[in-house]
């Protein structure tokens, strides 16, 4: 083998959540009024554009998370074989030259020249002057071709991009004239100019329009990293395209498994307090007051600097630096999830001393039917549109929080690309003259493409879940003669 | 004649919704003239409601009025910006809506709400607009107004509501006013209070009424002139006299034949089918998949306006002159089916005694107990097997909680409950399991008693699991067959049933376990008439062949007429009167049973109620002596210190009230 798989815990329960959602969507499918909400969803415009910028946000994270150690060299003299004590993963793979083609210092994004001067010898005189970049624009004789070079790659991105496009767009609808049973031009018409029907088409168009853009905006920045750095390099000739994709595993990560420390804390404790009622319900809003009342932060910080010294002391835990860097992130994860579980449990309780109140819920009693019964048949399948809305929405604030953890230096290990690590890096440079803002430029737009469609997203989840839900009339007001 | 001062021709009402365009108002004639009151009648789901939002143009977002014309004394409605129609409401015509309770802004003042509509359309401010908004809350029967006039909505009770309701659609002095189920909300004491009112104010003011009701009594006496919709169409249209002397239409020939009633106390008529659903492409008449009388005609062709009677006219093929052979055999009601006399066993199946149901008011931090509601406060009943007891009386009086302390739903504070010869309010563990499974209850509310997320089989198997009852598929079926469902809907869910089919399922729940008694808790009031009398028939029918026992807790006389074998009346928790129904209904001896009776609405329209003045006090601060003294017109000295116990011969009309007619 030229490579040995790694399993981090952190890949397998991103996995294992890849999984469940599987499970939950073949649920979902099978449930009534979970597969009619999940249309509506589908019938939201923003709602499809979004699923596809977070698609893609998703797949580089899956990639990510891929991990493998590659084979050394075998030494002369040895059969033994060796890995490499680094920890890559499908990404690094895919963009290996990205990861590889350092620069020495920082340079401005798409630049041919370094940053800051350095003194060089040419000729015989020493000169000080701005380098040439060892990997950016190299592949250039003359340095008047650089824009046009930029240009002509620019179009033949675009090109390419746009083919990816229609491949992509060809094959789904494809599929979905296999899975309509319909001729394909029907298809294409149906998907392009949705007639007015009783009922509302799933918004095809959004997802192709949003696949169309990010398809050439992606060709172009593909073709230019061929021998540019797109977003520049930072402070160690990284380069910053490299590590703001890196970043949102990360990011990713967060967003979602600490989900799974929130989950289960906010439906038991919310469940008990609302449907128990008494000193259960005293106990559970108390311990969910005092722990509000702390400020989060400083919770968090202690908690993490803790952790960090536990780490640091038991070094024999880990065999790599990226063990160790996930633990912490593991840790980080448990942590928000231990500090942020009181506002869906607060909502929780609220709906189930609705709920307990309800005629069904006196049927039930009236059986003899026990509580613990009571709560998962009765209750709890009517709290869990509440619990997905949530989970949607808590995603982005996770993300920006830890943005905000790293940038203080109590986030994930400092060998671990995340968003926050990033802006930490940039902010010092940001009072340099002239100003180094690609990287935090480059950290800005992604987390915010991501958060926006997250946001989006649980915006139409939310609209799709209410019951209130009234979709505006599409026939304007007709107004009688007079 | 004079000009009718609403004119509405060819109303069309849409409705955007999920499954289609809902075409919710049909082609809408008809008139109303000043001081008369027009009453629109209906089921739920015919477009009543939707007929007044659209005349007053507040549909909801996704409606819009598709065609047609309301001229209100002349001017065109439908062609006004909305700036201009913002000015007519509430200066032209005026709305009251059903509930109360969330018509009113519940953080302004009553002078607050009566003051703007006074500003806005009378110019009235200060001390111009207080001075208006006293006369009309005393011209609304508000006593002590020029204290109440600066309280808050919640201050208020329900009918006390109302009428702030009433006061501020009159403070524009509208020409119309529309009132949606203006008492469905209230109590009978309450509604014929309003009633009155509405009456008093319109002879006043010479006003046109516009009323939309369900209700055939409410109708027989208010209105001058009666529409009957169905389906989003005016189907018949006829002066009042005459439609109460001879309806014409099918259809509101088969709604008197479901009302329940002592003449009739077998088999109700019951309409087949339900409304059907308005995004229907109609061909022929839209009562024809549920009328008795249909042939081929009715599916085809869409009926005309046909003549009937003296300024009765109707949308009935029956009445075409050329089909003058096939002419109008009358549903008639069917016969009273004799009476099975049940078993007269001596030993009473549930026996309740002195239940007290006392809930605590606790305040300030530690909690302190300051004293109790005592929602029900010594209530003693007896039921034999197969014989049903109604419970009746008003909102608040402590019926439903006396019916669920019963069950154990809510834990009694004192008393005993005895079923068979077992102690129920002692049983715990395996005895109260084995206890549940003889007696069940049957909620209100179809809607809120059915959980949405789970399927019809799995609800009704639910109580046999939990009991350990054998069970299984089959046994659901059976169920479901029994209660006149079909087999195949155990595995649908609730949200696909009507309201009726939902009480259907809740009472195949409750049969589950194979009770002996069941309690129902108002199951027919959230239900239209028609099928209120077909689950008044599947609770007769199953009284009959499984001998169960009903405690029937009602509002509803009519219901209790047509059911109950025996009757209690409840006031501020505890019995005032009880005995035989036939007794009780005839000759009642409590002064407050005298008035309940009296206020009910009757369809034959000829009643003098007995005027009942003031509100059910709260029961966490009852009335000393004699709870009901302060509204009793007999009232003396004595019934306010003292309290009469129920007296009365055992089995026979017991009466708690010291000066008994």
């Amino acid at each position: 083998m030229i490579f040995k798989p790694v399993l981090l815990w952190s890949d397998l329960l991103l996995w294992a959540l890849v999984a469940s959602a599987v499970l939950l969507a073949l649920y979902c499918r099978s449930q009534d009024y979970l597969r009619r909400a999940w249309r509506r969803v589908g019938e939201s415009s923003a709602a499809m554009a979004s699923v596809t910028v977070l698609a893609v946000f998703v797949a580089v994270g899956l990639l990510d998370s891929l991990h493998y150690q590659p084979r050394l060299p075998a030494q002369q003299g040895s059969s033994e074989i060796q890995y490499a004590p680094e920890v890559l993963s499908a990404l690094d793979a895919l963009f290996a030259d990205l990861r590889l083609n350092k620069e020495k210092t920082y340079s401005a994004p798409l630049a041919t020249h370094g940053f800051a001067k350095e003194t060089m010898e040419r000729d015989g005189v020493q000169t000080r002057d701005y380098p040439r970049l060892l990997f950016g624009g190299a592949h250039l004789d003359e340095l008047s071709q650089h824009e046009a070079d930029l240009r002509s790659r620019a179009l033949s991105g675009a090109l390419k991009g746009a083919l990816a496009w229609a491949a992509f767009t060809g094959l789904v609808v494809g599929l979905l004239a296999l899975a309509r049973r319909r001729s394909y031009a029907d298809t294409c018409r149906a998907v392009w100019r949705p007639r007015l029907s009783a009922e509302r088409p799933i918004a095809w168009r959004a997802v192709f329009v949003t696949a169309a853009v990010l398809c050439v905006l992606g060709g172009i920045i593909a073709a230019w990293a061929d021998g540019y750095h797109v977003f520049g390099t930072d402070k160690v000739g990284q380069d910053v395209l490299y590590l703001s994709l890196k970043s949102v595993r990360t990011a990713l990560l967060i967003g979602t498994l600490t989900t799974l420390v929130t989950l289960p804390l906010a439906i038991a404790l919310g469940l008990i307090a609302g449907f128990r009622g008494g000193w259960w319900d005293d106990a559970i809003q108390y311990l969910y007051t005092v722990l509000n009342s702390i400020p989060g932060v400083l919770l968090i910080a202690a908690m993490v600097l803790m952790m960090q010294v536990i780490i640091d002391t038991h070094p024999e835990w880990f065999e790599t630096a990226a063990e160790r860097a996930d633990a912490r992130l593991l840790a980080l994860c448990f942590i928000l999830g231990l500090t942020s579980w009181t506002g869906l449990c607060r909502l929780l309780r609220a709906e189930t001393l609705k709920l307990r109140e309800l005629d069904y819920v006196q049927a039930a009693r009236a059986f003899g039917v026990s509580d613990a019964r009571i709560m998962a048949r009765h209750v709890l399948p009517n709290l869990m549109h509440i619990v997905l809305i949530a989970l949607v929405m808590d995603f982005s604030g996770l993300v920006l929080s830890e943005a905000v953890l790293s940038y203080i230096g109590i986030g994930v290990d400092s060998s671990m690309n995340s968003f926050g690590t990033m802006i930490n890096a940039a902010r010092l440079e940001l009072s340099r003259e002239p100003v180094v803002w690609w990287s935090l430029a480059a950290a800005f737009v992604l987390m915010l493409a991501l958060v926006l469609a997250a946001n989006l997203f649980a915006d139409a989840v939310r609209d799709a879940f209410d019951p209130r839900f009234q979709w505006r009339a599409r026939r304007t007001l007709k107004r009688a003669a007079a | 004649m004079n000009a009718p001062l609403l004119e509405v021709r060819g109303l069309t009402a849409e409705l955007d919704t999920p499954a289609g365009i809902a075409r919710a108002v049909d082609a809408l004639d008809f008139d109303v003239r000043a001081g008369e009151t027009m009453a629109l009648l209906g089921e739920s789901g015919c477009g009543k409601s939707m007929t007044a939002n659209a005349l007053m143009r507040l549909l909801p977002d996704v409606g819009y009025i598709a065609g047609g014309s309301v001229r209100l004394s002349g001017r065109e409605l439908t062609a006004l910006t909305e700036a201009d129609m913002r000015e007519a409401r509430g200066r032209d015509m005026a709305m009251i809506f059903q509930e109360p309770g969330t018509s009113l802004n519940p953080v302004l003042t009553v002078m607050q709400q009566i003051g703007e509509v006074l500003s806005l359309h009378r110019g009235l401010r200060g001390a111009a607009a207080r001075a208006r908004a006293l006369e009309l809350l005393a011209a609304v029967g508000i006593p002590d107004a020029a204290r109440r006039i600066d309280e808050y909505p919640f201050q208020f009770s329900g009918g006390m509501k109302q009428r702030v309701m009433i006061a501020m659609a009159l403070a524009g002095e509208p020409k119309l006013l529309i009132a949606d189920e203006p008492t469905t909300a209230l109590d009978v004491t309450i509604q014929a209070q309003v009633l009155d009112l509405l009456a008093t104010l319109q002879r006043e003011q010479g006003m046109a009424l516009l009323l939309i009701t369900h209700d055939l009594g409410v109708v027989a006496r208010m209105a001058h002139q009666v529409g009957v919709m169905y389906a989003g169409q005016l189907i018949e249209r006829a002066p009042r006299a005459a439609f109460f002397a001879q309806p014409a239409h099918p259809y509101s020939q088969l709604l008197f034949a479901a009302l329940p009633d002592t003449s009739r106390r077998g088999e109700l008529a019951t309409i087949r089918g339900s409304v059907p659903p308005l995004t229907t492409d109609f061909r022929g008449c839209r009562f024809a998949e549920r009328c008795p009388q249909a042939w081929a005609r009715c599916h085809d062709e869409v009926p005309a306006w046909q003549t009937a009677g003296e300024g009765q006219q109707v949308r009935c093929h029956l009445y075409d002159p050329a089909e003058a052979g096939r002419h109008a055999q009358h549903v008639a009601p069917s016969a009273g089916v004799a009476e099975v006399a049940p078993a007269d066993e001596t030993q009473p199946l549930l026996s309740v005694r002195e239940l007290k149901v006392h809930f605590p008011i606790r305040r300030g931090i530690l909690q302190r107990t300051v004293g109790h509601v005592r929602a029900v406060d010594g209530v003693s009943l007896d039921i034999r097997a197969g014989r049903t007891l109604a419970l009746v009386g008003e909102s608040g009086c402590g019926k439903t909680t006396a019916g669920k302390a019963v069950l154990r739903l809510i834990e009694p504070t004192a008393g005993s409950v005895t079923l068979g010869a077992q102690d129920v309010g002692a049983a715990s563990g395996a005895a109260l399991r084995e206890l549940r499974a003889q007696m069940q209850m049957v909620f209100q509310d179809p809607y809120g008693s059915l959980n949405p997320r789970m399927r019809v089989g799995d609800i009704i198997a639910e109580g046999m699991s939990a009991l350990k009852r054998a069970g299984g598929d089959e046994a659901v079926r059976a169920l479901l067959e029994q209660v006149g469902l079909r087999p195949d809907m155990a595995d649908r869910y609730p949200h696909e049933f009507s309201g009726g089919q939902r009480q259907r399922i809740a009472i195949a729940r409750a049969l589950a376990v194979q009770p002996r008694l069941i309690v129902c808790d108002e199951p027919t009031s959230a239900l239209d008439v028609s099928v209120q009398a077909q689950i008044l028939n599947l609770l007769r029918r199953l009284q009959h062949e499984l001998g169960l026992a009903y405690l029937f807790i009602t509002h509803n006389i009519a219901v209790v007429e047509h059911l109950a074998h025996d009757l209690a009346v409840m006031y501020l928790g505890r019995i005032v009167e009880s005995g035989p129904v036939d007794r009780v209904l005839r000759a009642p001896r409590h002064p407050y049973t005298q008035a309940l009776l009296s206020a009910v609405p009757r369809i034959d329209g000829a009643q003098q109620p007995q005027k009942l003045a003031g509100d059910l006090p709260s029961p966490a601060r009852p009335p000393s002596g004699c709870a009901f003294h302060p509204r009793c017109p007999r009232a003396q000295a004595r019934c306010s210190t003292e309290l009469p116990p129920l007296a009365g011969e055992d089995g026979r009309q017991a009466v708690a009230c010291w000066y008994p007619d």
